[in-house]
């Protein structure tokens, strides 16, 4: 199998098709746009919480089954995580993303989402994965209720 | 004897003899895959003539231009001025015209911006563009329009990606001081009726700035048909090399523009109380110029007059039938831009991938294309798209690659559908 064929792993594709928490959501605490000015992707991620903890999270937007896979699999990792769990984890996919694509990956820490780990080998994918990652991160730091986050 | 004995007849375009002159075509890509290079809107590859003129130059002729007394700076001033010749041949000499080269198309279309902007561009003016402008073709207009409080109007498109010209015809008006317009749309490959547009914003007195940087890789440039003020190419589409541009415009209006960047090279006499500018091509040639690169782009010239423009359009054009043809019959498929002539690329997307996802795949074939805005966001805003794939033919593309594109879509079907 080819290096492109293993990067859309059957998880990235399922999530792809069938993307989980998509869509509006209703009386967020923060809206978080998300903008990739290379390809023109926009994605916006939407947070609830409840006290530290990420009560919900949804997202809705355009962009390629790379960032559309990655948004999803985000909302399923982070939801009912507390805001330094989902920073913790942000950190871990963005330190595995920007690792060489022949480091090993830190399984424990990510998860599933070490699904992402052959996006390394192709270097400008490694911003649509982290796109909806960057916007999440901006939402749980920042107290702003709407916010815009670019890749660049 | 009949004379048409005597005349050969017309040597039929070989693409495949036209193919051994590109040394890129015949490497692989992604494990030993054939390339498939469908990216030409974006670049062009080179000939071997053109990478033998450049090489040639730095190992043979190497010297700056126009100044020196010595036998290199006379050999090199030489090919550089032959270079301009045979750009004037190829886009058609038209008595009263000048070729300037720049760095690029873009540089081209600031030149002018600038150049004829600070001229004759004054505050309640108007600025008439297409909803179909590369952004080169865009930002430079807006930049001038904000600097000397005129107005940028744009020409709207139909939904097959054509200029709707009653609107033209609406928008142009007694206040409009120039009209840029693509000649081929890069995004949506759509030709647009130039000649027409420099005759009816003559009638009204506006000048005209035709963007060729799509149009001339790929059909013969008339510029006496044409009748623009101002036409703008860029070589390394044009199977020349990166860094040199062309802007092919009315010397009398040229000279009567001031100059946009001083320098050497630019003048007649400097003082510290007043500098007395040189005569076009001088003019806007200020700094040493990329010789070289000219020097490849007269070559690249040279290489396709000789090949027949005609033929290429020819060419070409069957790949664009053919190419339309075989994607409309692959399932999901929308092409983006269905205008009655069109040359060049053809975008589209896939309801079942994003581009992007598209262009990888393909890639992992071994086939170039791009994936993205292609510079026009306007025209991606217009279909209310974020990106498209497209692929862009060149003069030595084949239907058999086309149909290797067509068969990596169906291998995108099958992974994303």
């Amino acid at each position: 199998m080819s290096d492109v064929r293993a990067m859309y792993e059957q998880v990235i594709l399922d999530h792809n098709k069938n993307p989980r928490n998509y869509g509006r959501m209703e009386a967020p605490d923060r809206i978080v746009d998300g903008f990739n000015p290379l390809c023109g992707d926009t994605l916006k991620v939407y947070l609830k919480f409840d006290g530290d903890t990420v009560a919900d999270v949804k997202f809705e937007g355009h962009g390629c089954a790379i960032s559309k896979s990655s948004a999803s699999l985000m909302t399923t990792s982070v939801k009912g995580k507390t805001r330094a769990e989902a920073q913790a984890l942000f950190e871990a996919f963005h330190a595995m993303l920007k690792s060489d694509h022949t480091a090993p990956v830190d399984e424990a820490a990510l998860g599933k989402l070490r699904v992402f780990a052959g996006v390394r080998e192709f270097p400008v994918r490694v911003k649509c994965a982290t796109l909806p990652w960057h916007a999440l991160a901006s939402g749980l730091i920042h107290d702003l209720p709407e916010e815009t986050v670019t890749t660049e | 004897m009949a004379a048409s004995a005597l005349e050969k007849p017309p040597a039929p375009y070989d693409v495949e003899r036209v193919r051994g002159d590109f040394p890129i075509l015949s490497r692989t890509v992604r494990n030993g895959k054939k390339l498939v290079y469908l990216d030409n809107a974006a670049t062009s590859q080179k000939p071997q003539c053109v990478i033998d003129a450049i090489s040639r130059y730095y190992s043979q002729d190497n010297a700056n231009v126009h100044r020196g007394v010595h036998y290199l700076s006379q050999r090199a001033t030489d090919l550089y001025e032959e270079a301009r010749h045979k750009i004037n041949g190829f886009l058609g000499t038209v008595v009263g015209c000048e070729t300037i080269f720049t760095r690029g198309a873009t540089e081209a279309i600031n030149l002018v911006a600038n150049g004829f902007g600070k001229g004759f561009v004054n505050a309640g003016d108007e600025v008439l563009i297409s909803h179909m402008e590369h952004h080169s073709n865009i930002v430079p207009w807006q930049m001038l329009c904000e600097a000397r409080g005129a107005t940028l109007r744009v020409i709207p498109i139909n939904d097959d990606g054509e200029l709707i010209m009653e609107e033209f015809d609406r928008l142009l008006n007694g206040r409009t001081k120039m009209v840029a317009v693509t000649h081929v749309s890069n995004a949506l490959g759509t030709v647009n009726p130039v000649a027409e547009i420099c005759r009816k914003a003559r009638e009204a007195g506006a000048k005209v700035l035709i963007d060729g940087a799509q149009s001339a890789p790929h059909m013969p440039i008339d510029m006496k048909a044409i009748g623009a003020d101002f036409f703008v190419a860029a070589g390394h589409k044009m199977c020349g090399p990166t860094g040199v541009g062309v802007l092919y415009g009315r010397a009398e209006l040229l000279d009567r523009m001031p100059p946009w960047q001083g320098g050497g090279d630019m003048i007649l006499s400097v003082t510290f109380e007043k500098t007395v500018y040189a005569h076009i091509p001088a003019r806007f040639e200020a700094g040493t110029p990329p010789i070289a690169e000219v020097i490849g782009l007269g070559e690249a010239a040279d290489y396709l007059t000789k090949l027949g423009m005609d033929k290429v359009a020819a060419h070409e054009h069957d790949l664009m039938v053919y190419g339309t043809g075989q994607l409309k019959q692959v399932p999901g498929v929308t092409i983006i831009g269905n205008a009655k002539e069109k040359a060049g690329a053809i975008s589209f997307t896939m309801d079942c991938a994003h581009p992007h996802d598209i262009g990888q795949l393909l890639d992992d074939e071994g086939v170039a294309i791009r994936a993205g805005h292609h510079c026009a966001q306007p025209v991606m805003q217009r279909y209310g798209l974020a990106a498209t794939a497209r692929a862009s033919f060149g003069l030595y593309n084949t239907r058999a690659e086309i149909d290797a594109l067509i068969a990596g879509l169906h291998r995108v079907r099958e992974m994303f559908a």
